[in-house]
């Protein structure tokens, strides 16, 4: 960590454009192997163990024509990349199902139609993003707040009875699973004390205070996991530079200790707590998965453990797509979050 | 660096084997070598031993399951029909039915012993978390050492693909491979299928984190001294790699990979929780839980139990991990 300080970034908006196009670029490219491998497992897997894709869409009783018809309309036949190309160039661009004279045109940005309700694919995933959304904003927040906040105190009051007992919950909070503390929250908070109503549906009629309702425990549980384990590394590198030299100058210069907290220690001690953040997206997206299942909220988690009980392909398709775009895209905000906040890190 | 916490010289480095070379004079220090500091330590360090402990008990239940269930339990699979009420269908007596009989009380709906289940369900959970670990480790010390050793492009392609699998939609991913799992692959049927699988997907999503760890230490490995030494005297590659490099990644590997286990027990309870685990009727910790789901409005008691497996085993692996990372680093404050 301790490299020699090279000054403020000189870089100028081009340059951040630059390495903003370049980045931009590079999830595209992620996204798409994580499609191409998703996309390869669902539709040749069951091809090689011997399953009919055609049989999962039109039904166990259909007709060979009615299948060969349905092969047809999908482009079950073509080759592997092709199908993909298909998959791929109908997002921005629509998409038509020909089969014959028999035409569906599916509107970009089109995923394809649920095999199970025959819907656009895109509806779910339009209905479900902002339960996901707003559960993992919330609890990002929630966890990043209450995660660093105790590690700072636990660091600062080292040894105490506080940071004992911060810690030992901390490990508590790695240690249980989320959907064992989501039962338990909501067996107390729901069905026992009745404090919290948790609402069916979320939708975009629904009032700011069902959603915050809603959820309020979600946030808590998937929080809980992480804020543990957030506090947990803030305690270790906060500990580690405070024992820097540049923090015993800043103190002998006369800086106030707020001073010398905020602005020299927890300012780099962000910067290893920003790497394992952006390595843990993928953790919370599980994460969110697993809080939707047990607090049975419409978000992508839901719809995806659905279709996956139904062999769905591609409902599970767009879900997993949108997953590793969201993935991709706030590790790009994490990395230039970076730039903020160590000048030492340089954009391009 | 902070102030040494430990007794022992602060400087010394892990990877090493810490045996001075004692000269003639100076025979009262006595040589010793990584192992035995790290074994002295451990024993000092009281919350590691009990959680080393617990793993022990664990491990010898779910081994000898079958004698435990025999002695203060039901077999796991056997309906008590005689222990629900009769319009309910939930247990009879308080606490989800706990009795002298039925120790961890019994399922709502069918009547199953729980303790039985949860003793079961370790062995399914050990098994999995286990074999996962040893893939993760296997795969991520091969890639780790290539990446680190051979740099370039090499090294660029593993990093590339270790980006990807860590930005992957894991769990989504598994459940939806799980699903359009056949019923029979590579000779194997049913649960056969499910442990495989999970113990090859699992392992195959852990490994970047082993490798990452690993081609790190090689990286900074592959200058010092000794392996330049190596070199000199005429050491090949496979000499170098396997004779020289290798032994010293054993020491933080073994810690990532205790570390590993905790964290695989629980994908694979949130996999079973998500009903892409084992079959039923076997059972295992996360089915369990999610057989608690639909009941546990009117029988709180028969997800506890379940949950608290998850729990103990999670905690025990995590304290016994820290200890072990403590014992064999000297540098670690943490």
């Amino acid at each position: 960590m301790a490299g020699p300080h090279k000054g403020p970034a000189a870089a100028g908006p081009r340059t951040v454009l630059a390495y903003l196009i370049r980045r931009l670029i590079a999830v595209i490219i992620m996204v798409l192997v994580v499609l191409l491998a998703t996309f390869t497992v669902f539709f040749m897997l069951p091809k090689w163990a011997g399953q009919d894709i055609a049989v999962l869409f039109a039904g166990k009783n259909s007709g060979a024509e009615q299948l060969e018809g349905v092969r047809e309309k999908l482009g079950l036949s073509d080759p592997l990349l092709v199908q993909f190309w298909d998959f791929v160039k109908g997002i921005p661009m629509g998409r038509d199902y020909v089969n014959g004279s028999d035409v569906t045109h599916c509107p970009a940005p089109c995923f394809g139609y649920s095999f199970r309700t025959e819907e656009p694919v895109w509806t779910t995933l339009k209905d479900a993003l902002p339960v996901t959304g707003a559960l993992a904003a919330g609890a990002c927040v929630l966890w990043l707040v209450a995660g660093v906040a105790t590690g700072v105190v636990s660091a600062l009051k080292r040894g105490t009875v506080w940071d004992r007992s911060a810690m030992v919950t901390a490990l508590g909070g790695v240690s249980l699973p989320v959907f064992f503390t989501g039962m338990l929250m909501m067996g107390v908070f729901v069905h026992n004390l009745g404090w919290v109503k948790i609402a069916d549906n979320l939708g975009s009629d629904d009032s700011l205070g069902v959603w915050l309702e809603t959820l309020i425990l979600p946030w808590i549980v998937l929080a809980f996991l992480n804020a543990a384990m957030y506090a947990r590394l803030t305690r270790a590198t906060m500990l580690e530079v405070l024992g820097e030299d540049y923090i015993r100058t800043a103190r002998a210069k006369g800086l106030a200790e707020s001073a010398v907290i905020r602005k020299h220690a927890l300012r780099s001690a962000m910067t290893p707590i920003l790497t394992v953040f952006g390595l843990d997206l993928g953790v919370l997206m599980g994460g969110a998965v697993l809080t939707e299942s047990t607090f049975n909220l419409p978000g992508l988690g839901l719809q995806a453990v659905n279709a996956i009980s139904s062999k769905d392909l591609p409902v599970i398709l767009g879900v997993t797509l949108c997953a590793a775009l969201a993935i991709a895209l706030a590790n790009l905000v994490v990395d230039l979050l970076y730039a903020v906040i160590d000048p030492r890190v340089r954009l391009g | 660096m902070t102030a040494p916490l430990h007794d022992t010289p602060a400087d010394a480095d892990p990877t090493e084997d810490v045996a001075p070379a004692a000269g003639a004079g100076v025979r009262k220090v006595e040589g010793r070598t990584l192992k035995q500091i790290a074994w002295n330590r451990l024993k000092r360090d009281k919350v590691a031993l009990a959680g080393g402990v617990t793993v022990l008990l664990l491990v010898l239940v779910a081994v000898f399951a079958p004698l435990v269930v025999g002695l203060l339990g039901h077999p796991p699979d056997e309906f008590h029909q005689e222990e629900l009420e009769d319009l309910t269908n939930l247990p009879k007596g308080a606490f989800g039915g706990m009795s002298g009989d039925f120790l961890f009380g019994v399922e709502p709906n069918k009547g199953r012993d729980i303790f039985s289940r949860v003793v079961y369900g370790a062995r399914i959970s050990l098994l999995v978390a286990f074999l996962a670990a040893v893939v993760a480790v296997v795969l991520g010390t091969i890639f780790g050492i290539v990446a680190g050793y051979f740099g370039g492009w090499i090294d660029a392609l593993i990093s590339r693909v270790m980006d990807v699998l860590l930005a992957f939609p894991q769990l989504l991913f598994i459940i939806s491979l799980v699903s359009v799992l056949p019923d029979e692959l590579l000779g194997l049927r049913d649960n056969g299928v499910r442990i495989a699988v999970l113990v090859m997907v699992i392992g195959f999503f852990g490994w970047p984190y082993v490798g990452r760890i690993v081609r790190g230490q090689t990286l900074s490995l592959r200058e010092r001294e000794y392996v330049e030494a190596a070199r000199s005297l005429g050491g090949g590659q496979r000499h170098i790699l396997f004779r020289e490099l290798l032994p010293n990644l054993v020491a933080p590997v073994t810690v990532y990979a205790t570390l590993m286990i905790p964290t695989n027990i629980l994908t694979e309870a949130a996999l079973s929780f998500l009903g892409a685990g084992v079959l039923p009727p076997t059972a295992s910790w996360g089915s369990m839980l999610r057989d608690a789901l639909g009941t546990y409005e009117h029988d709180p008691m028969f997800m506890v139990f379940p949950g608290l497996a998850i729990f103990v085993a999670v905690l025990a692996f995590n304290l016994f991990g820290d200890g072990l990372r403590d014992a064999l680093d000297p540098k670690g404050t943490r």
